[in-house]
């Protein structure tokens, strides 16, 4: 069970001087759904993106896969391949049609073939629900439809863990089940993952641990049931009272 | 009519002259083309390179360095410019058509690089977070994902330049170029009559560059292509 797959030690993100993470330490194993809530401006977003190195961090160590991220000697770039990541604003490529959008990463870095990669990328579409959009650019789809690509072009480069920030923020309200019920499946089929998410309801049934964060630090760390049936420190329960 | 036509054909058959103004037109299209090229290939380099250095210290030279070209280059006209390249720099090059196509696409290069820069800046910051977090370096994600889509925002810019070097090129005929211009000034002072290849040149650039408008046109439909609907 302790199969430690992320290990964040002491991870420290200042803009300027404007301290946004004050020494984040977690370790994620295996097969953890975890759910990082706080409110905004807690750092969850950035957190996240520390993660795999968008925002690049000012302290700590990120070891991921045996290497620690934060070395300027690591190849990013490989790393990056074995973390998905899904953004609120989706940033499918527009330029592309969706199967292409699926394969190109693919393709281009891990040396398949297209036949290949466009047989995965179909697999993984139909099972989405959206088999019959392969030849359709991403500015034809609705946001949640959007969103489900999203998740599969990062499935397709099979990832060892999905980092999802805030993804149904930008949904419609009638679109946020079709996204969530994607990240219960794969949940469920024992994926990795990482969710900065206001869904509370979604937190509480999927994850397996739930972080706080709170003005750049974990608060408060624990299963569901204890973040959400008996939150101990003061800054979650007013949190949650607002929330919830 | 009659006396017209006679005029036209004293004017434009008799010694050949009208091959004077095919060559010409061949000259003007060779000379636009391969500046445009030219033009293009500069523009994308420096473009690259200036959206490289912002956020890399050491490439800081690189970046005044194509600053200096680009601002040096806009600040100078046209024909100043190919007159250094023919007089002072490639004094060997007699008919002076490889000159103009240096010098047109040397400044045309200074006017790409600022649109294409402004087309790669347009380009929504997340794209460029969505190609490395699938593994892609800066240089893939550049390729593949950025410098398509801030082509296609700039197209009509493009276009627009493509039109003002065509037109440009009309002063080639000061470092000896027989382009169409001078080519119809030829005439002109060969025969006498100033109407008919005054207006024949300025019909043949005017359908030129309608013909280069509608072009594009169909290039950008097709682009357009993935914006749905």
């Amino acid at each position: 069970m302790n199969d430690v797959i992320i290990s964040v030690k002491n991870l420290e993100k200042k803009f300027d001087k404007n301290a946004v993470l004050k020494g984040v330490t977690v370790d994620i194993n295996k097969g953890d759904v975890v759910c990082v809530i706080g409110a905004s401006g807690s750092g969850k977003s950035t957190f996240l993106r520390c993660l795999n190195m968008l925002e690049l961090p000012t302290g700590g160590s990120i070891m991921f896969d045996g290497a620690d991220l934060t070395d300027k000697k690591v190849d990013l770039n490989l790393h990056r391949q074995k973390m998905g990541m899904v953004f609120q604003q989706f940033n499918l490529f527009p330029h592309m049609t969706i199967l292409d959008n699926l394969t190109c990463a693919p393709i281009m870095l891990k040396k398949i073939s297209k036949e290949q990669a466009e047989a995965k990328a179909k697999e993984l579409l139909a099972r989405v629900g959206l088999a019959d959009r392969a030849d359709a650019y991403p500015n034809q789809l609705s946001g949640g439809q959007k969103q489900r690509v999203a998740i599969v072009r990062a499935l397709c480069m099979e990832p060892d863990v999905m980092l999802f920030d805030e993804p149904t923020s930008a949904l419609d309200p009638e679109m946020v089940g079709e996204v969530l019920d994607v990240m219960r499946e794969l949940a469920s089929e024992g994926m990795t993952m990482v969710v900065v998410t206001h869904e509370m309801g979604f937190a509480r049934e999927v994850s397996n641990r739930v972080l706080f964060l709170d003005d750049g630090v974990i608060a408060e760390e624990g299963s569901p049931d204890e973040i959400f049936g008996a939150p101990k420190c003061e800054r979650l329960q007013n949190f949650l009272a607002k929330v919830l | 009519m009659n006396a017209w036509l006679d005029k036209l054909y004293k004017t434009f058959i008799v010694d050949d002259n009208y091959m004077m103004l095919i060559k010409g037109f061949g000259n003007t299209l060779l000379i636009t083309l391969c500046a445009l090229l030219i033009g293009i290939v500069i523009g994308s380099v420096i473009a690259i390179a200036k959206y490289y250095a912002e956020d890399n210290k050491k490439l800081k030279v690189v970046n005044t360095i194509c600053d200096i070209y680009t601002t040096a280059i806009r600040g100078i006209p046209v024909t100043v410019l190919l007159m250094i390249f023919y007089f002072i720099i490639f004094v060997s090059d007699t008919t002076g058509i490889m000159t103009a196509i240096i010098a047109f696409g040397i400044n045309s290069g200074a006017y790409m690089a600022e649109l294409i820069r402004s087309g790669i800046n347009a380009v929504d910051r997340g794209q460029m977070e969505a190609a490395r977090s699938l593994g892609m370096s800066k240089s893939q994600a550049m390729r593949k994902v950025i410098f398509p889509q801030a082509i296609k925002n700039i197209l009509p810019a493009i276009g627009n330049e493509c039109i003002a070097l065509l037109k440009e090129t009309s002063v080639a005929g000061y470092v000896t170029v027989v382009d169409l211009t001078r080519a119809a000034n030829l005439i002109r002072t060969n025969t006498n009559d100033a109407v008919n290849p005054l207006i024949l040149l300025a019909l043949v650039y005017l359908t030129l560059v309608i013909i280069m408008t509608k072009l594009l046109a169909v290039l950008e439909k097709r682009l357009r292509k993935s914006d749905g609907r």
